[in-house]
């Protein structure tokens, strides 16, 4: 694996590289780091992952692109569920389960969501969300080579994720790893609009994406109900 | 002496009267109305269809700003710097932001794709000043994606001053980049690097 061996020297270079920089936000202590593992993932998408999605994206259909969509979709709804039901949600997690056995059978591996049209609706559930659900507090920011923002208690997740993951279980290696690709792919093609978003609104991408992504997991957590946030943070609100 | 009181008192009633609640439309038929007319809109302009980035800006200005409060939405973005900027330093950061907001929106509708609305019923008592319109675009095989306008009743109108997509609120997330700015350059820094922002931008969608 010299690709890899590769790949984590430019990694490394690049974490080093960002150290000279000093943050000044609690929550990203290892800022330095953090945007020298961000400028690396941004090279690579710049240079490799967004031409191949915009290459997906033209070559093949909406239509297609949907069933891909959905089958990788089906595929992480048995851990949803078990997340949910980690969480104590059981009616989600049963959902869940019902939503894996009725794509997985009828909408022919999961090609078709059958179960949204049926009304089972998709949820977004993943280790890190239950660990907060525990209350885990979230950690210093971490920025993940290739897979992006995260943080100590969701790149735990990650980790936890990625050894339940259906699609590790493929063989030969070969097709796996073409699995892989193609799920990131598809994920990826996903988000071009939305990433081109980002780069138009934001200043600094890199503070947009994180407080982004601080945002997102807080309201993820509490299933898009947060409680307030802590008074002290209350901008002024007397406008005129 | 008595013309001068009625004029006063007619001075002091007419701001109450647009409140009733005929005149003002109510803030989910607002955001309901709008938001139909303007994919309604988009669907039928084949040159918005092919990429015409400036009429699509235009067709924002027109039908969406209107219902927005950039003044409100720049105070909240600002937070604790607002206080200290001056009432010209105010208003060139409301523009700059209005500016930098409308083209962030039309990007996001530009890559709107037939999606679904779903139109969540408006929690709230008539008497309320402040709401949250809840409105979910639907897709399949994925989640629901939630869109909640925070809107505030102003006199004539309901008026948008923060926007959450998915859980983040657009608002608050400049907060952290706009302090960054004015800690390091002060609030002047922050109006050029919005300008130059805008600048980049507009020269960038001519291409």
């Amino acid at each position: 694996m010299t690709l890899a061996r590769l790949l984590l020297a430019a990694v490394l270079a690049a974490a080093a590289a960002g150290c000279a920089t000093a943050g000044n936000d609690s929550r990203d202590p290892w800022e330095g780091m953090n945007r020298g593992i961000y400028r690396f993932n941004d090279g690579f998408d710049e240079w490799f992952a967004r031409p191949v999605a915009g290459v997906y994206r033209d070559l093949l259909h909406s239509e297609i692109r949907a069933r891909v969509r959905n089958f990788f979709a089906n595929l992480a709804d048995p851990f949803i569920g078990v997340n949910n039901l980690l969480q104590g949600k059981f009616e989600d997690g049963f959902t869940d389960w019902v939503r894996f056995a009725f794509n997985s059978t009828l909408g022919l591996l999961g090609i078709h969501d059958v179960a949204t049209e049926m009304g089972y609706e998709k949820h977004d559930e993943d280790f890190g969300q239950t660990f907060g659900r525990w209350g885990v507090g979230a950690g210093p920011y971490l920025v993940l080579p290739f897979l992006g923002p995260s943080t100590v208690r969701d790149g735990v997740g990650t980790v936890v994720y990625l050894y339940t993951d259906p699609v590790i279980l493929i063989e030969p290696n070969s097709a796996r790893n073409w699995t892989v690709a193609l799920r990131f792919t598809q994920l990826r093609s996903d988000l071009l609009d939305a990433s081109r978003l980002l780069e138009e609104a934001a200043l600094d991408r890199y503070v947009f994406l994180r407080d982004a992504y601080f945002q997102r997991r807080r309201s993820q957590i509490y299933d898009g109900r947060p409680p307030r946030e802590p008074v002290n943070d209350e901008p002024e609100t007397t406008v005129k | 002496m008595r013309n001068l009181l009625a004029a006063v008192a007619l001075a002091c009633l007419a701001p109450a009267w647009p409140a009733a609640a005929q005149d003002i439309t109510p803030p989910d038929v607002l955001v309901k109305n709008v938001t139909l007319e303007v994919v309604d809109l988009i669907a039928k302009d084949k040159e918005i269809k092919s990429g015409n980035r400036a009429k699509l800006i235009q067709l924002v200005e027109v039908k969406v700003l209107p219902h927005f409060n950039f003044a409100s939405m720049a105070a909240l973005a600002m937070g604790q710097g607002w206080n200290k900027a001056t009432p010209e330093q105010k208003k060139q950061l409301t523009e700059e932001f209005r500016t930098l907001l409308v083209r962030t929106y039309a990007s996001a509708l530009a890559a709107y794709s037939e999606q679904k609305f779903e139109f969540r019923p408006l929690r709230a008592k008539p008497s309320d000043t402040d709401v949250t319109v809840q409105v979910r675009v639907l897709q399949p095989g994925s989640q629901p994606v939630p869109i909640d306008y925070s809107m505030e009743k102003t006199a004539s109108q309901w008026k948008v001053y923060d926007v959450m997509v998915g859980g983040v609120s657009l608002v608050v997330n400049y907060r952290t980049e706009f302090s960054n700015v004015v800690r390091a350059s002060g609030i002047d820094g922050l109006i050029r690097e919005l300008q130059t922002k805008n600048k980049s931008l507009e020269a960038a969608g001519k291409k």
